[in-house]
């Protein structure tokens, strides 16, 4: 079933995401980041909650987005490893933020024309949400990038981290055979244009990665993501079906 | 941190049609930062359709030391617009 599975993948990167945002809650450097990143966090959460239930409405079997989020292991998830780094410092977080909008924001604007109601539903929405996680998350790269010593050194060793997991935004995964989804390859050039032109104002350069890191959308993940799904999954898998 | 970022406050505009007024304060490094932590701030629940961020830095203050003179006119009745008659064809000013 390439659409539920399709549906999965997004779905997969945005709640890790999402979670992994949500971890700066209390942390942040400032008040204002505090709420800035629950924002970010819950933009994103949001997202995967419409495309779970819809995953689970195409598989037919029953499954709504709790189950869907919380009952399934680390190898039965299939998000992208860009999302599930741990968020490291300041400007690592920023950097991860920044790579994953600046490829769903593209991504997003085509599937508004696409031709199932409810992926075109979640791109009207999303589409400047991601709009926005750009501008946040570019902002905070030009200025850690172009800011003090240590913050340059800081953002140029994000840039090496994390790389390396950009190029398996571009995989088509699941998606290959559903035309009801954008196709990512065709997004490379819109995502390359605005990590350049940010990262031309950071003082930063692009790095040519001979050996990408994938595997995410087969289910082969990094130790990381068991570590998060066990937080994540805790509160659900203690008590069943418990609502608030 | 925040004791490197200067203070800016933060003024939202409610509705078309009506003035910004002011509704708080945040830390950010520039102008560009600072309106974007003003958004986060305090238009998460749609409290608003325009922002305007100003350094705190940059307001001059009365003197609280000069209140009386400045806000405490006294009897001078004669400011208030009530020494005249409205004809009743006008209705409501």
């Amino acid at each position: 079933m390439p659409l539920f599975e399709a549906l999965l993948e997004l779905a997969d990167d945005h709640v890790v995401l999402g979670h992994r945002v949500s971890e700066w809650c209390g942390h942040a450097p400032m008040l204002e980041e505090d709420l800035a990143m629950p924002n970010m966090a819950l933009d994103l959460i949001g997202t995967a909650r419409t495309l779970y239930e819809y995953a689970g409405k195409v598989e037919g079997q029953g499954r709504g987005e709790d189950d869907l989020a919380y009952l399934r292991g680390e190898r039965e998830y299939r998000n992208c490893l860009l999302v599930e780094r741990r968020n490291g410092d300041f400007a690592q977080t920023m950097l991860r933020q920044l790579y994953f909008a600046a490829f769903m924001e593209p991504y997003w604007t085509a599937a508004a024309d696409s031709a199932d109601e409810t992926i075109r539903g979640v791109a009207g929405k999303a589409v400047k949400e991601m709009a926005y996680h750009i501008r946040h998350a570019g902002e905070w790269v030009i200025r850690l990038g172009d800011g003090t010593g240590e913050s340059a050194r800081r953002m140029a060793e994000a840039v090496e981290n994390l790389h390396l997991y950009t190029d398996e935004l571009f995989e088509a995964g699941s998606a290959a055979d559903v035309d009801v989804l954008p196709d990512r390859a065709a997004l490379r050039p819109a995502w390359e244009a605005t990590i350049d032109h940010i990262f031309g104002e950071a003082g930063l350069s692009r790095p040519v990665i001979p050996h990408p890191q994938t595997g995410g959308r087969n289910g082969v993940h990094g130790e990381d993501l068991g570590h998060m799904l066990a937080v994540m999954q805790s509160t659900h898998r203690a008590h069943p079906g418990a609502t608030w | 941190m925040a004791n490197e970022m200067p203070l800016w406050e933060v003024f939202i505009r409610p509705r078309n049609g009506l003035s910004h007024k002011h509704c708080g304060s945040i830390h950010a490094a520039d102008e560009v930062m600072a309106l974007q932590a003003a958004r986060d701030v305090y238009t998460r629940r749609g409290e608003g359709n325009s922002i305007w961020v100003v350094l705190s830095s940059a307001i001059t203050a009365s003197d609280p030391d000069q209140a009386g003179e400045n806000f405490e006119p006294g009897e001078k009745i004669y400011r208030h617009p009530t020494f005249y008659e409205i004809p009743e064809e006008v209705g409501n000013m």
